[in-house]
C-alpha cells in the first residue's frame, strides 16, 4: 500500500517508538451522574503537535478539553503533562490555556487589559507586561485596537483577542473549544491556516475541539475521531480519509458509498467481495479475509468514474447504472446514480475544462467503475 | 396609509411614557412646588394665595407675586430639619449598605443554583409581596419587642440573660428596612449575574485566578450596573420611608419621613412640609443626574 503518512515536514513523533508523549492520558473516565461523557479513553500527544479531537456534539470531546484545562476532574483514569499528574491541580496553577468557544473576553476590560489579564496575575513586573502585550498584539495584528473594548470589535477580531489572550502567558499547551466555530465560511478558511502558521511559530501544542471535519483536516497534524465518550480512530488527516478503520469513522468523514457483501475469494494482496447489489468488487486488503465473511466496501464519490461506454474491468469493479441527480458545485459536479437494484451512489468528477462537449445529462444510462486501490474494506 | 399609521403608532408608544411622568409626576411635583411657595392660613386649603379661575389673568399674577421663599428659609434656620435630612441620609445609607451584604450572597447563590430551581427561589424572594407590608412591619414588633420572639429564642437558648433592647432603637429600623427592601435589591443583582456568561469566570481561573480572584476581578466588577440599581431602590424610598420608623423607631428617631408627617398632620402647615418635600426630591435627584451623567460620560469614551 502506498503511503498515507504525514503530509508536513515528515513531522510523526507518534509513529517513532522512542518519542516521549507530551499530554498523556490513561485510561479517564468522565461520568457526570449515570451519563458516561468519557469512556476508559487513553491518547497520546506529541510536543509541537496540532492534535483535534472530531466528533458529533456530545460524544465528549469538549468534556476532555475541560479536563485538561482542569474545569472537570476526571471521575478514573489521569492525565499526565510533561511528565507531571494532573491530577488535583487547578486550573489556575496548570501551565495550559484555553481559548473559550465563546470567546469569554472580558467585556468590561479593554484590549490590552484582557491581553494582560493572565500576565498581572503571575505577577509580572509592569514594564514586561506592556512589552508581552504589545508582541501579542501585533501577533494576532489588532496593534490599533488596544484600547477598544471587546463589544466595539467584530467577531474575527474578538477570536483574535481571545487568541492573543490565551498565548499571552505562554502556556505549554493551548487547548481551543471550536475556535473558528463563530466566524463566517470565508473568515473562517483564512484563519485556518492562520492558526497553522502561529502554531508552527510558537512551536506550541495545540488541542483543539471541532465538529467541522474539514476544520480538523487541514490544520491538525492528527485527528481523533470520538463517539460516545470513546476514541474510534486516532491517525492523520489522509489516513482518516483514505483509510478509515471503521464504518463509523468513513461515514463520519466526508462523502462515502457504502456496499454490503460477502467475501468471495481471497487473492494475492486482493480480496473479491460479491456485493448484495448484484456486483463484485476486488479491493486491495492489508489483511487477509476467509471466504465468506461478511465486509462492507466503502469508496469515496471522486474515487468512482462515470462514462457511458463498458469499462475494460467489467465485471469486476463496475456497476451499470442510470443518472438520477446532478449536481454542480462549480469545481466539481456531484451525480447521483440509481443502480440496477435501486441502491442511490454519489460519483463526483472534477470540472477541469471549462466546457465539456455533450455532458451527461438526466436518465442516461452510465457505468460507474473505480481501481482495486479506490476503496477500503471495512470488517464490521 | 400603512407608513402613516406606523409613524402614529410609534409616536403613541413614545407619548404613553411621557403622559404619564407628565401627569403623575411632573403635576403633582408642580402643585408640590406651588403650595411650597405660598403662606400657611388657618383657612381650607390651609394655605394662601389660592388660585381662582374667576379672578382672570389680572389676579393671578396678583397670586403669584405672593409667592415667598420664606418657608425654605424657615428650613435653614431651624436645625430640626437638617437634623432630620442628615439622619435620613444616615440611615438609609446603612440599611443600603446591610442590604446590599445580604442581598448578594443570596442572589448569587441564586444565579449559581441549577436552572430548575430558579423559579422556585425567585418565587420564595417575592412571596413576601403577597402579605400586606404593613402587617409585615407590625410583625418585626411582635418578633423585636423585650418579650418578643426573638429576646425568648435568645433567653431560651442562654445567650443572653436580659432581654435585647432592639425595639424603638435604631436598630429596628435597620432591620425593617433591610427586611422590607430585601427583594429589591436582590433582583436587579440576580438579573445582572444570571445572565453573565459562566465562562468568564472559567476563564478567569484559566488565566490564574483563584476563584475568590476571579469573583473580584471579574464577576463582581460586571455585576456592578445591578448593585447601583439595587442600591437605588432601596435607599431613594428608605430616605423618605415613615411606616417603618414610625413603627419600629424610637422616639429619638429623627427620620424626614416622620418630621413630614408631624407638619402635615399634627401642625397642619401644609407649605412647611411641601418645601421640605421639595428639598427631599433635590437631595435625592440631583446625585442622580450627577451619577448618570459621569456614567453616560464613561460609556461615550469607552466607545
Amino acid at each position: 500500500m502506498k503511503s498515507l503518512g504525514s503530509i508536513r515536514r515528515s513531522f510523526a513523533p507518534w509513529a517513532d517508538p522512542n518519542s516521549v508523549p507530551f499530554i498523556a492520558v490513561k485510561n479517564v473516565t468522565k461520568k457526570f451522574g449515570d451519563f458516561v461523557a468519557v469512556d476508559d479513553l487513553s491518547l497520546n500527544i506529541y510536543p509541537r503537535e496540532f492534535f483535534a479531537l472530531l466528533g458529533a456534539s456530545g460524544c465528549g470531546k469538549s468534556t476532555l478539553l475541560r479536563m485538561l484545562a482542569g474545569f472537570e476532574q476526571p471521575t478514573s483514569g489521569e492525565i499526565i503533562l510533561d511528565g507531571q499528574s494532573l491530577a488535583g491541580i487547578p486550573p489556575y496553577k496548570r501551565p495550559v490555556n484555553m481559548m473559550f468557544q465563546s470567546y469569554a473576553l472580558f467585556p468590561h476590560m479593554t484590549v490590552e487589559n484582557n491581553i494582560a489579564f493572565g500576565l498581572k496575575q503571575d505577577g509580572m513586573p509592569k514594564a514586561d507586561i506592556a512589552a508581552r502585550v504589545e508582541q501579542m498584539l501585533k501577533l494576532v495584528k489588532l496593534d490599533k485596537f488596544a484600547k477598544r473594548k471587546p463589544h466595539q470589535l467584530s467577531g474575527g477580531q474578538r477570536q483574535r483577542v481571545a487568541l492573543a489572550r490565551s498565548l499571552a502567558k505562554r502556556p505549554k499547551v493551548l487547548l481551543l473549544d471550536e475556535p473558528l466555530g463563530a466566524l463566517d465560511k470565508k473568515l473562517r478558511e483564512e484563519t485556518q491556516f492562520e492558526l497553522m502558521d502561529l502554531q508552527q511559530e510558537l512551536g506550541l501544542t495545540f488541542v483543539v475541539v471541532t465538529h467541522d471535519q474539514e476544520e480538523a483536516m487541514t490544520m491538525a497534524d492528527r485527528i481523533a475521531v470520538m463517539a460516545h465518550g470513546k476514541v474510534v480512530q486516532v491517525a492523520t488527516p489522509p489516513e482518516i480519509y483514505e483509510a478509515p478503520n471503521s464504518r463509523f469513522v468513513a461515514d463520519f468523514i466526508g462523502d462515502v458509498n457504502i456496499f454490503d457483501g460477502k467475501v468471495s475469494s481471497a487473492g494475492n494482496g486482493t480480496v473479491d467481495i460479491a456485493m448484495e447489489t448484484g456486483f463484485t468488487v476486488r479491493v486491495a486488503a492489508t489483511e487477509p479475509l476467509a471466504t465468506g465473511t461478511k465486509a462492507g466496501f466503502a469508496v469515496r464519490p471522486e474515487k468512482i468514474r462515470v462514462g457511458r461506454d463498458r469499462p475494460a474491468c467489467a465485471p469486476l469493479n463496475a456497476a451499470q447504472g442510470e443518472i438520477w441527480d446532478i449536481g454542480y458545485l462549480g469545481d466539481m459536479t456531484v451525480f447521483h446514480i440509481k443502480l440496477k437494484d435501486g441502491k442511490v451512489i454519489k460519483a463526483s468528477s472534477l470540472n477541469a475544462v471549462r466546457a465539456v462537449e455533450d455532458p451527461l445529462g438526466y436518465d442516461q444510462e452510465v457505468w460507474i467503475s473505480f481501481d482495486e486501490n479506490a476503496g477500503v474494506v471495512l470488517k464490521d | 396609509m400603512a407608513k402613516f399609521g406606523s409613524a402614529l403608532f410609534n409616536r403613541l408608544v413614545i407619548i404613553i411614557p411621557y403622559a404619564w411622568l407628565l401627569f403623575f409626576f411632573l403635576i403633582p411635583f408642580f402643585i408640590v412646588l406651588r403650595i411650597s411657595l405660598s403662606e400657611t392660613a388657618v383657612a381650607m386649603p390651609p394655605y394662601l394665595p389660592v388660585f381662582d379661575l374667576a379672578s382672570g389673568f389680572g389676579g393671578f399674577i396678583d397670586n403669584i407675586k405672593q409667592f415667598s421663599i420664606d418657608n425654605y428659609i424657615w428650613l435653614t434656620e431651624d436645625a430640626l430639619y437638617t437634623k432630620a435630612y442628615a439622619s435620613s441620609l444616615w440611615i438609609a445609607g446603612v440599611s443600603t449598605i446591610l442590604t446590599l451584604l445580604i442581598a448578594y450572597p443570596v442572589a448569587y447563590g441564586m444565579a449559581q443554583a441549577p436552572n430548575t430551581i430558579r423559579p422556585t427561589l425567585l418565587m420564595l424572594v417575592i412571596l413576601p409581596f403577597w402579605t400586606s407590608f404593613l402587617i409585615r412591619v407590625y410583625a418585626w414588633i411582635a418578633i423585636l419587642k423585650p418579650e418578643g420572639l426573638l429576646n425568648q429564642l435568645l433567653l431560651t437558648l442562654g445567650l443572653i440573660d436580659q432581654p435585647l433592647i432592639i425595639l424603638n432603637t435604631n436598630w429596628a429600623i435597620y432591620i425593617g428596612i433591610v427586611y422590607s427592601y430585601l427583594p429589591f435589591m436582590v433582583l436587579p443583582i440576580y438579573s445582572s449575574l444570571e445572565k453573565m456568561d459562566h465562562s468568564l469566570t472559567e476563564a478567569a481561573q484559566d488565566l490564574g485566578c483563584t476563584p475568590i480572584r476571579a469573583f473580584w476581578r471579574v464577576t463582581f466588577p460586571l455585576s456592578m450596573p445591578g448593585v447601583v440599581a439595587g442600591c437605588m431602590l432601596v435607599f431613594i424610598p428608605a430616605v423618605g420611608e415613615f411606616v417603618i420608623p414610625d413603627l419600629l423607631g424610637g422616639s429619638e428617631t429623627l427620620m424626614i419621613g416622620k418630621t413630614l408627617w408631624n407638619e402635615f398632620n399634627a401642625n397642619r402647615d401644609w407649605p412647611v412640609s411641601a418645601a421640605v418635600a421639595t428639598i427631599l426630591l433635590l437631595i435625592l435627584v440631583v446625585p442622580i443626574m450627577f451619577f448618570q451623567h459621569a456614567q453616560a460620560k464613561a460609556d461615550a469614551e469607552g466607545r
